[in-house]
């Protein structure tokens, strides 16, 4: 990839209504990475990382704000969202622990995966979350 | 093993993707929960599912899969198909259960290539 001037970001509004259309945002941003010619293995982490964060906030937040911020050293994934909160990261970290409704596991997610998906796929993740206002969610992949 | 070999054992009929059949794929995986697919596949080049909505389309784009194949004829809609064409990945859809495609392709030669959390 080119050195850049400064860091490029993609800002994305995630509609929380439409499961159908969950994702549409990271199957964006895969693209504009490929067109930036950043790494084939790089991109399949952000955006995986990404998709399930997405999903997350269509599940549980009724959608938010996704920001994705390209610079020389990593990208950079913002996920903020004005949903319920995560009341305990520790345990919304565990693999297999979900509070998805039961029909979100019929199309395929609440299997309990996403948040520890987001941390394998990732160098670093931060969650901010406070319960009745919101989270957001920051990761950071490296090259 | 090509997709075309696939839809072969598989008896599956391509829905899209034709162009795509004499491509080389080295390991599949079989799942109907996307997260689990997102989670532990690696490298696999087809997903096998008796899930059908537009995000099982877009976890196979995530994983930079080939082919998309649906167990127990189950049809995606025609925007799951749009959707499949402009990722550039093929779908078909077999009559076979999920356990009887899986074992085919893989007593034919077609692994897992699953890692030890998989």
């Amino acid at each position: 990839m080119n050195q850049m001037a400064e860091p490029l970001v993609f800002r994305f509004e995630v509609d929380g209504d439409n499961f159908t259309s969950a994702g549409q945002a990271s199957v964006q941003v895969k693209k504009n990475l490929r067109q930036l010619g950043i790494d084939p293995e790089t991109i399949r982490r952000v955006s995986i990382a990404m998709y399930e964060g997405e999903i997350n906030m269509v599940i549980h937040a009724k959608g938010g704000e996704a920001s994705v911020i390209v610079s020389d050293e990593c990208i950079e994934i913002i996920l903020a969202d004005k949903g319920p909160g995560i009341a305990n990261i520790e345990q919304a970290m565990q693999e297999g622990f979900s509070t998805a409704p039961d029909n979100v596991r019929s199309l395929g997610f609440g299997a309990g995966m996403g948040l520890p998906n987001m941390k394998r796929y990732t160098d670093e993740m931060q969650i901010d979350s406070v319960v009745g206002e919101g989270t957001t969610i920051t990761m950071k992949v490296r090259y | 093993m090509t997709i075309n070999t696939i839809k072969d054992l598989l008896g599956a009929e391509v829905l899209c993707g034709s162009e795509h059949l004499e491509n080389d794929v080295h390991s599949a995986c079989g799942s109907d929960m996307m997260s689990d697919v997102l989670a532990y596949v690696k490298n696999q080049a087809v997903l096998l599912t008796g899930l059908v909505n537009a995000q099982v389309i877009r976890t196979a784009e995530m994983m930079d899969m080939m082919c998309v194949v649906f167990v127990r004829s189950k049809r995606p809609s025609s925007d799951m198909i749009e959707l499949a064409n402009e990722c550039g990945i093929a779908v078909m859809t077999t009559p076979m259960r999920m356990y009887d495609a899986c074992g085919i392709l893989y007593s034919n030669g077609l692994r897992g290539n699953g890692e030890s959390d998989g």
